[in-house]
């Protein structure tokens, strides 16, 4: 089975700064990182190659700087890299990438017949979660997001079981192949390259796809041009001026300390402590 | 199946670069080693760059690689608690270029450095830690361990560029463990100013840039120096302290940055500025003496494991780089005529440091570490007794010149004696001759 993992390269937020005056990412030297969720999308992919052989093609959309994201995914075992990078995709919102990544993929499965393409549940840049379901719905594939657990597997039958993260609680989904599935965190333990992997990345040549080898067809749909989402204001979070209080609590006595609490939060909110006192004369 | 190469380089800082460039260029299978996420990431300088050695490598070397501001004045200062005095050196010759040296952001000019190695040939595997060297029977070095799953990697000749522990050649026992009394602890920040504030406040323009050297009273009676260089749109500052010096103080070098940040002659060249970087490192300064066993059978020292720092000038990356050429230029003359890296044919390494600037200003200053540890005058008392003088001079306070003369003469004979002073002379004059 062939299965495509899509990867981002994004700054490192543990060491992103926002300018104070416009807001916006400054990435001058921040370290760029491949997007860890997509880690686990890699991994992912790979325990299904482990397991029932096949090959493994991992695809970035970005810039020439974004090929160090590419070797690092191909040392841990993935086949072969594509950057797919052409100038005219700069500026996409997730709506070109989509488009983009959609077309690279189909153009890949006339190559080899994709069964599975993987991405991780969002970028920790941008945090929309809308690729993955925009290549989803291009390819015409079924979608399975926040999947935490792969079940089952089997590309004789097309057939594919999942668990999916839901709220108040998982989901076991089954669906027809070909399909997309997000990763989320956690959902497996990240491998360590071995030493032939760092080589084999080192010296790999990652396949580089403008836009006439990653077979796109209208080129108003990326980059800036096929991108309408408009941003209008950037603002960061005010800091909470005030401190949180520390109401000191005696362990001995705790009758007098949730009394003591009790007081504390009336005294915040003095609408609620006279419709309790109404309530109490009324009951008297 | 185990990868064999001609030459393995443990590490990629001016050291490591210089020697896989070096290697690469002469057409040799050269595989570079790194433990950071990518070269630079893990290194840590003042940093200037010394023009001179970069260029004998890669002639132009100007017109990629990341600068930040070329020299064209250095002050050199001696604090007292708050004051200083000393000596500025501005040359419009120094604005000419092409340029002598420059301030560097040695996590951008190392990976520049790395492409260009990588462009040579050398392959370059990162975030990859040397565990051991591979001998074989007779203990000759034939390779290296990683610590990656099949991690054994063969070579002909391995070089150590693995900085001031070098732990590869410590654990492998070809070197003794960094000592406290050879050995400074630099901390370092690197505080953010626009480019128009730092161009006012030292009297630049362009990429013009100025630096300071400092001794005196922010070392804190620690054989020691501070530094401030400038950079685009920030300021490196630092102070480095003898290890064994500051373990026995008690002072942390968070605290010494700290006071030194606070002189009243500095606190202004840094206000309003934004620290966004904190670093430290280890600094081999023991000097001449102090120098290991620099090569064997299939192994070379070079840069910081080697112990190649002239702490007096403040110089260590161009020593770095020279060794790592040199290192390389042995290796390629013995694997051209086809002898193998064994300690007898290695001994020219030895002899081309020797016949270089390298060996030799490290002999001219053999004696200094020593003497400034045990002449502690040099430290506590000088640079407050000159303060005291230029003070002393300069106040109009209607007291005569000649009766002022005499005031700092007796305030330096208190101090240190007639016969101190002479024998003063006589300790500085010799090691540094």
């Amino acid at each position: 089975m062939h299965i495509v993992v899509c990867i981002k390269q994004v700054p490192d937020s543990a060491h992103i700064r926002v300018h104070p005056v416009t807001n916006t990412i400054m990435r001058q030297g921040v370290p760029a990182i491949v997007n860890p969720y997509d880690l686990f999308a890699i991994e992912a992919a790979l325990r299904l190659k482990d397991q029932l052989g096949g090959r493994v093609t991992v695809m970035s959309m970005g810039p020439t700087q974004a090929e160090p994201a590419l070797r690092k995914a191909i040392s841990l075992g993935c086949d072969e890299a594509i950057l797919v990078t052409d100038r005219i995709f700069a500026g996409a919102d997730t709506l070109a990438t989509s488009y983009v990544l959609a077309s690279a993929i189909r153009t890949l499965d006339k190559e080899l017949p994709v069964g599975l393409v993987f991405t991780g549940k969002q970028t920790i840049d941008g945090d929309t979660a809308q690729v993955g379901p925009g290549i989803a719905k291009r390819l015409d594939m079924q979608l399975l997001t926040y999947v935490s657990r792969i079940v089952e597997v089997d590309p004789a039958q097309r057939r594919i079981v999942v668990e999916r993260r839901a709220e108040g609680g998982v989901q076991i989904l089954e669906t027809a192949m070909p399909a997309l599935i997000t990763m989320l965190e956690g959902s497996n333990e990240i491998r360590f390259a071995s030493t032939p992997g760092m080589f084999r990345a080192a010296r790999a040549t990652v396949r580089h796809w403008d836009r006439n080898a990653a077979g796109i067809e209208d080129i108003k749909l990326v980059g800036l041009k096929g991108s309408p989402t408009i941003v209008s204001r950037v603002f960061g979070p005010t800091p909470r001026a005030e401190k949180a209080k520390s109401i000191p609590f005696d362990p001995s006595d705790p009758d007098s300390s949730a009394a003591n609490l009790l007081e504390h939060l009336l005294n915040e909110m003095p609408k609620v402590r006279k419709e309790l006192e109404q309530r109490r004369s009324g009951t008297q | 199946m185990s990868e064999k190469f001609d030459v393995i380089v443990v590490g990629a800082g001016p050291a490591g670069n210089a020697a896989a460039y070096t290697l690469a260029k002469a057409g040799i299978n050269v595989l570079q080693i790194e433990r950071g996420e990518y070269p630079g990431s893990k290194n840590v300088q003042g940093a200037i760059l010394y023009a001179d050695a970069l260029e004998r490598l890669i002639p132009d070397f100007r017109d990629s690689a990341p600068l930040e501001r070329h020299i064209i004045e250095q002050r050199m200062w001696v604090l007292a608690e708050d004051s200083y005095i000393g000596g500025h050196y501005r040359s419009a010759e120094f604005a000419r270029p092409p340029h002598n040296r420059y301030t560097i952001i040695r996590a951008r000019f190392d990976k520049w450095f790395s492409d260009q190695v990588q462009k040579a040939g050398a392959l370059l595997l990162c975030e990859t830690t040397v565990k051991a060297l591979l001998r074989d029977v007779q203990g000759k070095v034939i390779g290296v361990e990683v610590d990656r799953e099949d991690g054994r990697i063969y070579a002909d000749a391995v070089i150590l560029a693995d900085g001031a522990n070098s732990l590869v050649a410590t654990r492998a026992g070809l070197r003794q463990d960094i000592r406290a009394e050879t050995a400074a602890l630099a901390v370092k920040e690197v505080i953010f100013l626009p480019k128009e504030t730092v161009d006012a406040r030292f009297n630049l323009s362009g990429q013009e840039g100025a630096v300071i050297e400092m001794l005196g009273s922010i070392s804190q009676g620690m054989v020691g120096t501070g530094f401030l260089y400038t950079n685009k749109d920030s300021i490196s500052i630092g102070i480095g302290c003898m290890l064994s010096d500051l373990k026995r103080q008690h002072l942390t070098p968070v605290e010494l940055l700290e006071r030194m940040k606070a002189h009243p002659a500095i606190a202004p060249l840094i206000a309003g500025g934004e620290p966004r970087e904190y670093a430290a490192h280890l600094i081999p300064e023991g000097g001449y003496d102090a120098l290991p066993q620099l090569y064997g059978e299939g192994w070379m020292l070079v840069g910081d494991s080697a112990g190649f720092v002239n702490a007096v000038h403040r110089e260590g990356s161009n020593l770095a780089m020279t060794s790592g050429q040199m290192a390389a230029e042995t290796l390629i003359e013995l694997l051209r005529e086809k002898r193998p890296a064994t300690a007898a044919n290695l001994a020219c390494y030895r002899a081309r440091l020797d016949a270089s600037f390298v060996m030799k200003d490290l002999k001219k200053y053999r004696r200094l570490p020593e003497t400034l540890d045990r002449q502690r005058q040099f430290i506590n008392d000088y640079p407050a007794l000159l303060n005291q003088a230029a003070h002393t001079m300069l106040r109009v306070d209607g007291v005569d010149k000649r009766h002022k003369e005499k005031e700092i003469f007796n305030a330096f004979r208190e101090r240190r004696s007639l016969l101190g002073l002479l024998g003063d002379a006589y300790q500085l004059w010799r090691a540094t001759r």
